[in-house]
C-alpha cells in the first residue's frame, strides 16, 4: 500500500515537471515488472537499520584530552552495500540501445555511489553477463553474484523507438534471490538523466524506506563578472542555471519547502536586503526596512520566515510572513542574532548569538519561548544547519584559526562535538541532503578556491560536487521536490 | 695814529669788497637769463622725472600686486593642497578593529576626533560609513559583525557633535576585502570602517 501511494507521488512529480524537467505525461509510463514492487527483503533492510539504529545510538566515549572525536567506525558510510551493475542489454539488438545503455550505466553507477552507502563491484570481477543472458528474475544466476559479494544486483534493458527511449531497470536482492524493486521508463532520449535517478529513487526507497537526495536541488552563490549571483543545480551539480542578475552582492540563497521559492539577499539596492523570488513565476517581494535585511529561511511546510533585521538598532530574528510582514520577534537580546534555523518539525528555531561575548549557536522553542545554548567548546560557533530528523546539528567552529564543520548530537543532552573536516583548509556552510544521509558544504581545499563539495552524514567520503568558473559559497539543499525545478 | 691806519685799512678793506661785490653783481645780472633758461630745462626734467618715479612706482606697485596675488594664489593652492590633504586622509584613513570586536580603540577614537573635526570644517559634506570584516568567520555573522562596527563610528561621530542627518551607515562583511591576502596584516586591514561622501 505503501509503495503504491509512492508511486502516484513520483508520478505526479513527473507530471508537474511540465517543460523543465519532465516527460510529458503520456509519454511517462512507469510500470512494476513481474508485479513483484511490494517485497520487502528482510536481510538488507534489518541490516540497514541496525547501522543507523547503531549511528543512532551510539555513544561516544571520550577522555578530556581528546576535545572532538573522530569519524564513527559503525557507520553504514564505511560498510557500504556492494551493487553489481550490469551491461545494459541492448533489446532489439540496435548500436544505439548499446551506446544509451552504456551512457545510462554510467549515470547509475554514479547516482548510486553519490547516496555514500553503497559500492559499486569491479565489472572485471563479473562471472556472468545478464545483457546477454537475461536480465529478469529467473534469467539471472544469483550465485554468480553472491560469490563476488554483490548483495545487490542492478540489471538493465534500452529500446529505441524513433524520438522515444525504453529502459527497463530491475533491482535484485542477491542473497535473497528476489526483485527489489522493477521498473520501465520510457521518455526522449534527452530525459535519460532523469528516468535513471527516478529509479535510483526507487532504489533509494527500497533500501532506506527514503526518496534519497534524486529529487532534490541545490541553491548556491557563485562569482560571475566579480558580481555574487544566485544560482541552483541538480542535487549532484548537473544543470546548473543562474536565477539572479542583479550584478551586485547575493548572498545566503534558501529553499521554501515546496521548492517553488527562493528568498536571499541582496544589495541591488545598495545595502543588504531580502529578496523573495518565485522560480517559475516572475512575482516576489523584498524586505527592505532600515539598516540590514539578512539571512532568510522557511518555515518547514510553511510560507514564512525567518531572517535577522536591524531596523529597530538591535539585530534580531523575526517571524514573517511572504509578504515581509512581522508576525513576531523571536530574539530579544543585546549583541549579534543572526542565522536562523528552523527545527525540520518547525517548532524550534536555531540562531546565532554573540550575547555570550563570542559567536554561539542557541535553540529557540517557539512554543515554550525558552532558549538554550548547543555549543560551548570553541570561541566561534556558526552556521546551524539542522538534520532532517531533528536529531543533530552540523555547525562551522574555528579552532586555533582553521575553520571546520562539526556535528553535535541533540537528542541526548548536551553532547561532544564531532569533527566533520580536518586538515583540508577551510570548511564552511554545511547543509544536509534531505534523507539526511549526505552534507554539502563550501571548501577552498583546491587552488585555495571555495567550491561546493559532499560527503557523508560521518564525514566519509569528501568530494568535489562540480567544476565551474568563479567560486561557488553558501549551498542550500532543498527538500525532496514534488515539483522538480 | 694807529687808529687812523687801522680805520685806512679797513676802509681799504672795504672798497675792495665792494669792488668784488660789484663785481659779482654784475656778473649775477649776466648770469640770470641763464638760471631762467635752465629753470624751465629743470622743470621739464623734473617733470620726465616725476613721470619716471610715478611709472616706476606703478610698476612697482604692479609688481607687487602681482606678487600679493602670486602670494594669494599660491596661498590658495596651499590651502586648496591642504584640503585636499585633509579629505584624502578623512576618507582613507580607517578605523580598525580587532578580530570578532565592534569596540573602538584609543587610536580608533584619536582618529574620530579627527575626522569629526574635518566633518565641522565642511559642513555641507554627509558621509557613509561602511563596516567591514576579515574572511574569517561566517557571511552572515560577519554581516552582523560589520553593521556593528559602522554603528560604533557613527555613534561616536553623532557624541562628538555631528548630526545624525549627515551620516549613514551600511554593512558589507567579507564581501569587499582591502587586501585578498590570507596574512593576518591583511585581516587587520580589512577589519575596518570606512568612510564614503555622499
Amino acid at each position: 500500500m505503501v509503495l503504491l501511494y509512492e508511486h502516484t507521488r513520483l508520478l505526479q512529480s513527473t507530471h508537474h515537471s511540465g517543460v523543465h524537467a519532465g516527460f510529458s505525461p503520456d509519454s511517462c509510463m512507469v510500470t512494476p515488472v513481474n508485479g513483484q514492487h511490494g517485497t520487502r527483503v528482510v536481510p538488507v533492510l534489518c541490516r540497514y537499520l541496525i547501522l543507523l539504529l547503531a549511528v543512532v545510538f551510539w555513544q561516544p566515549t571520550y577522555s578530556w584530552a581528546q576535545s572532538y572525536d573522530t569519524i564513527n567506525v559503525s557507520n553504514p558510510f564505511l560498510h557500504k552495500t556492494p551493487v553489481a551493475v550490469t551491461e545494459f542489454k541492448a533489446l532489439t539488438g540496435k548500436q544505439a540501445e548499446k551506446d544509451i545503455g552504456e551512457n545510462a550505466r554510467q549515470i547509475l553507477n554514479e547516482g548510486l555511489v553519490f547516496t555514500g552507502y553503497l559500492k559499486l563491484v569491479n565489472p572485471d570481477a563479473f562471472l556472468a553477463n545478464p545483457a546477454q543472458t537475461g536480465i529478469q528474475l529467473g534469467q539471472v544466476n544469483f550465485r554468480d553474484w553472491t560469490g563476488i559479494g554483490a548483495e545487490l544486483l542492478i540489471t538493465g534493458g534500452v529500446e529505441t523507438e524513433p524520438g522515444q527511449v525504453k529502459l527497463k531497470l530491475r533491482l535484485f536482492d542477491t542473497f535473497n534471490t528476489k526483485l527489489l524493486k522493477g521498473k520501465i521508463y520510457t521518455g526522449p532520449p534527452d530525459q535519460i538523466r532523469r528516468m535513471i535517478h527516478l529509479f535510483c529513487a526507487e532504489v533509494s526507497y527500497a533500501l532506506t524506506g527514503k526518496w534519497g537526495v534524486f529529487n532534490s536541488k541545490l541553491c548556491f552563490v557563485s562569482v560571475v563578472n566579480g558580481n555574487k549571483e544566485i544560482f541552483i543545480s541538480d542535487f549532484d551539480g548537473h544543470n546548473p542555471r543562474q536565477v539572479t542578475h542583479h550584478k551586485s552582492i547575493s548572498l545566503s540563497p534558501a529553499w521554501s519547502s515546496d521548492g517553488q521559492w527562493l528568498a536571499y539577499v541582496s544589495y541591488a539596492r545598495g545595502k543588504p536586503d531580502i529578496y523573495i523570488k518565485h522560480l517559475a513565476e516572475n512575482r516576489g517581494t523584498v524586505i527592505n526596512r532600515e539598516g540590514m535585511n539578512i539571512s532568510p529561511v522557511w518555515m518547514p511546510g510553511q510560507q514564512k520566515l525567518a531572517a535577522a533585521l536591524s531596523f529597530s538598532g538591535n539585530q534580531q530574528i523575526y517571524l514573517l510572513t511572504r509578504n515581509g510582514e512581522i508576525i513576531k520577534k523571536v530574539t530579544n537580546s543585546w549583541g549579534i542574532n543572526v542565522s536562523p534555523r528552523f527545527s525540520p518539525d518547525g517548532k524550534k528555531i536555531a540562531f546565532v548569538s554573540n550575547r555570550s561575548g563570542t559567536p554561539q549557536i542557541y535553540i529557540k522553542d517557539l512554543g515554550t519561548g525558552e532558549t538554550g545554548r548547543v555549543t560551548f567548546q570553541g570561541r566561534y560557533n556558526t552556521s546551524p544547519a539542522w538534520s532532517p530528523d531533528g536529531k543533530k546539528m552540523a555547525y562551522v567552529g574555528i579552532e586555533k584559526n582553521k575553520i571546520d564543520i562539526y556535528v553535535i548530537n541533540l537528542d541526548s543532552g548536551p553532547g561532544m562535538p564531532v569533527q566533520l573536516t580536518r586538515d583540508q583548509k577551510d570548511n564552511e556552510d554545511p547543509s544536509w541532503s534531505p534523507d539526511g544521509n549526505l552534507i554539502v558544504f563550501t571548501s577552498n581545499r583546491e587552488a585555495n578556491t571555495p567550491a561546493l563539495y559532499v560527503m557523508t552524514a560521518a564525514g566519509t567520503d569528501q568530494r568535489r560536487l562540480m567544476h565551474m568558473k568563479g567560486r561557488q559559497t553558501q549551498p542550500g539543499w532543498s527538500g525532496p521536490m514534488v515539483h522538480a525545478d | 695814529m694807529n687808529k687812523k691806519l687801522w680805520i685806512n685799512v679797513v676802509m681799504a678793506v672795504f672798497v675792495a669788497g665792494l669792488f668784488l661785490t660789484a663785481s659779482c653783481a654784475k656778473k649775477t645780472v649776466v648770469s640770470d637769463a641763464s638760471t631762467i633758461e635752465d629753470q624751465a630745462g629743470a622743470e621739464a626734467a623734473a617733470q620726465a622725472a616725476a613721470e619716471a618715479e610715478a611709472q616706476r612706482k606703478a610698476e612697482a606697485e604692479r609688481i607687487r600686486q602681482q606678487e600679493l596675488e602670486a602670494q594669494k594664489t599660491s596661498e590658495q593652492a596651499l590651502e586648496q593642497a591642504r584640503q585636499q590633504a585633509a579629505k584624502i586622509r578623512f576618507l582613507h584613513k580607517n578605523i580598525h578593529f580587532a578580530f570578532d570586536s565592534s569596540e573602538l580603540s584609543s587610536e580608533a577614537k584619536d582618529l574620530l576626533k579627527q575626522k569629526a573635526q574635518w566633518l565641522k570644517q565642511n559642513p555641507n559634506v554627509s558621509v557613509t560609513i561602511q563596516g567591514h570584516c576579515d574572511e574569517r568567520g561566517t557571511i552572515e555573522y560577519n554581516l552582523a559583525l560589520g553593521e556593528r562596527r559602522a554603528n560604533a563610528v557613527e555613534n561616536y561621530l553623532q557624541d562628538l557633535g555631528i548630526g545624525a542627518f549627515r551620516l549613514d551607515t551600511v554593512s558589507y562583511g567579507e564581501e569587499r576585502p582591502l587586501d585578498p591576502g590570507q596574512t593576518e596584516a591583511a585581516y587587520a586591514k580589512n577589519r575596518r570602517a570606512q568612510f564614503v561622501l555622499k
